[in-house]
């Protein structure tokens, strides 16, 4: 592999026009029309910096992690490096062919057999003739559909259309190989066959990046990362600074959130406060969330409560609907309302809760009104390590019984 | 990559019908056709001493293959959205790769053609060797004009209502179904200005040994082929950049 990076991005921006207000003209008439009236008037425009101002280089043989919180502009990233889109100034030098996997099955014709889909995709997606015809079993075999290769793919279940896509697209042999978030689909045993696939891609000296939401993604593929925030370039290095960022950018927006007239949401009724009445607890201690809400004796009708509770990853752990078990309220008194909740128990971590107050439209919405600790100790009796319970989002009082 | 999608387009159009490419002979056949008894028969319009029916059937061929790309062609992009916001390869493959089945239409109905020629006992001397250069000439055009339509509806959903009736207009606008020699004299110099009519003239100059249009026509036919191919082409590539952001 030559010297030079294999991605070497600088200056890039994007810029999207947005237009500034409702009654934006939809058909070339109104605009025409409006013209007419207002010959002199330009149309108004807001100007949207998808991505601003960013630099970076990745060398050869790098997985890069792709992470940032939505809107960040990783997909328009992605789009650019892979000539999709155009960027509205900077310079992008590529190493070599990019190979894009943004949607599983993109070029997919469900009126076409497996067997022509994979020509057709393959061919779109960068490779020679030669090159597909040569692979053809390989990447039959790594799909496993090869019983249903002359059947229209529109009669295949989706998770074998997936396979079939994500099949072709893994042989691909170029240099770089760009892919958003497609490991969210398929079984655990074809992700995991997916995540090896492209370890092995990056061993053999190319490049591989991959956009994910899911840290656990990131963290065992890549080698580095880069985080995104609001389209600026915050990090890009270690994949373990980069995921603290993009934990912290979860605390960071429950700051912001403290001033109630800042908040998303009608306005009409709002939270006085929120806490959890301990601040650290343990992870199959029952946990309890204190609020007070506002008065509002114009808004007639009751309202309801909803609560999301959140992982370090940003997951919502569980999301608790006060509808679900009866619970509404009338506005024109102050309510302070408390959350318990029994199960599930809790891994060790930090918990962010949001909290909506909603009637019709949601009237608050706080993101990161409270937060609390789980101690870092295993509910499990005969737990001595960790072992055997590193997987699964949260813990459960579960039980094995034998004849 | 051209072929492989020309080769969908074909594929495609006549999976999970029963009779197949025969729907490409008898499409152009039933309206040739209804032109011949409509105009032929019922009108009494010349036909310059050939069967009407073949009169026709030699506009349909050349108007089929205008037709039809300027029609796929438009709507190729649109139709392909996902593919063009998600995948990166030469854009104006997907309007030029309708040029593709449209050309096989035209060979199948071309054979269809000269068994015709055959039952009619119809010779239509050497001119016919010309007829290559007259197809070209026929799709440059159309690309030509499908380029600015597909790219314009990108932007502009307004041209899919366009195009039809347009298309549709052209086609008794241009003596397709009926020769150059009906036309009243009042009317046609609206014809003699028609870049189609004079590639229409010099299929029928091929195909059915008519004689030959006048040599500013054919001069013509090739600038105007190559300039409106040449545009379509250019603006096409200029609003490339632009096509994932609005399609």
């Amino acid at each position: 592999m030559p010297n030079d990076p294999a991605i070497s991005v600088r200056g890039l921006s994007k810029t999207y026009r947005i237009a500034r207000s409702a009654d934006a003209p939809n058909t070339a008439a109104e605009s025409a029309l409006r013209r007419l009236r207002h010959p002199l008037q330009r149309a108004e425009y807001d100007m949207f910096d998808a991505l601003k101002n960013i630099d970076f280089e990745i060398p050869w043989g790098e997985a890069c992690g792709i992470v940032g919180r939505n809107g960040a502009g990783k997909s328009t990233l992605l789009k650019i490096l892979t000539r999709i889109t155009s960027p509205s100034a900077g310079r992008i030098e590529l190493g070599g062919r990019v190979g894009s996997l943004l949607e599983v099955g993109t070029g997919f014709h469900p009126e076409l057999t497996g067997r022509e889909n994979v020509y057709l995709n393959g061919t779109l997606l960068g490779m020679r003739r030669k090159e597909i015809a040569r692979r053809f079993d390989e990447i039959v075999e790594f799909s496993g559909v090869s019983r249903f290769l002359d059947t229209p793919v529109k009669r295949y279940s989706s998770g074998m259309y997936v396979r079939l896509a994500f099949a072709v697209a893994a042989h691909l042999e170029s240099e770089i190989l760009a892919v958003d978030e497609v490991l969210a689909v398929g079984d655990a045993e074809f992700q995991a066959k997916c995540l090896s696939k492209m370890r092995d891609v990056a061993r053999s000296g190319r490049t591989v990046l991959l956009v994910s939401h899911q840290v656990q993604t990131v963290m065992s593929l890549c080698t580095s990362a880069i985080y995104l925030q609001r389209g600026e370039l915050v990090h890009h290095g270690s994949v373990g600074t980069a995921l603290d960022h993009y934990k912290q950018s979860f605390r960071i927006s429950s700051q912001e959130h403290a001033d109630p007239s800042l908040r998303p949401g009608s306005g009409e009724l709002r939270f006085l406060h929120a806490q959890a009445s301990q601040d650290v607890v343990e992870p199959a201690e029952e946990k309890v969330i204190e609020f007070a809400v506002g008065t509002n004796a114009d808004l007639g009708g009751k309202y309801f409560v909803s609560a999301h509770i959140n992982n370090e990853d940003g997951v919502t752990v569980v999301q608790c609907d006060s509808r679900l078990v009866g619970f509404w309220v009338s506005p024109d008194q102050r309510l302070e309302g408390s959350l318990r909740l029994a199960t599930p128990w809790l891994r060790p971590g930090r918990y962010t809760v949001d909290l909506f107050l909603c009637k019709t439209g949601i009237l608050d919405a706080w993101e990161g009104a409270c937060t609390f600790q789980v101690l870092p100790m295993l509910p499990y009796p005969q737990a001595t390590s960790t072992e055997g319970s590193e997987r699964g989002v949260v813990f459960s009082d579960f039980d094995y019984k034998g004849n | 990559m051209f072929v492989r999608f020309g080769m969908r387009d074909v594929t495609l159009r006549y999976r999970q019908t029963v009779l197949g490419m025969v729907w490409v002979v008898l499409q152009p056949l039933i309206s040739a056709g209804v032109f011949a008894v409509v105009f032929g028969g019922v009108a009494h319009l010349p036909s310059g001493g050939t069967p009407y029916i073949l009169l026709s059937m030699a506009g349909m061929l050349a108007w089929g293959v205008f037709s039809g790309v300027v029609s796929r062609a438009s709507s190729s992009l649109v139709g392909n959205a996902a593919l063009i916001s998600k995948v990166y390869f030469p854009r104006i493959l997907v309007p030029l790769s309708t040029a593709y089945s449209v050309c096989v239409d035209f060979v199948v109905s071309l054979v269809f053609f000269v068994a015709l020629l055959f039952v009619y006992r119809v010779n239509p001397g050497w001119a016919v060797l010309l007829l290559p250069a007259w197809l070209t000439l026929l799709l440059l055009i159309s690309c030509g004009v499908g380029f600015v339509c597909a790219s314009l509806m990108v932007k502009y959903r307004d041209i899919q209502y366009i195009v039809p009736v347009a298309v549709q207009t052209l086609l008794y606008a241009s003596p397709v179904a009926y020769s150059l020699s009906a036309v009243p004299d009042r009317y046609r110099w609206l014809f003699e200005i028609n870049p189609l009519t004079w590639i229409l003239q010099e299929f029928r100059w091929s195909l059915l040994n008519h004689s030959a249009p006048p040599l500013w026509q054919i001069a013509g036919s090739i600038v105007v082929a190559i300039a409106v191919f040449l545009l379509g082409t250019a603006l096409f590539e200029q609003m490339e950049r632009g096509f994932a952001d609005f399609i």
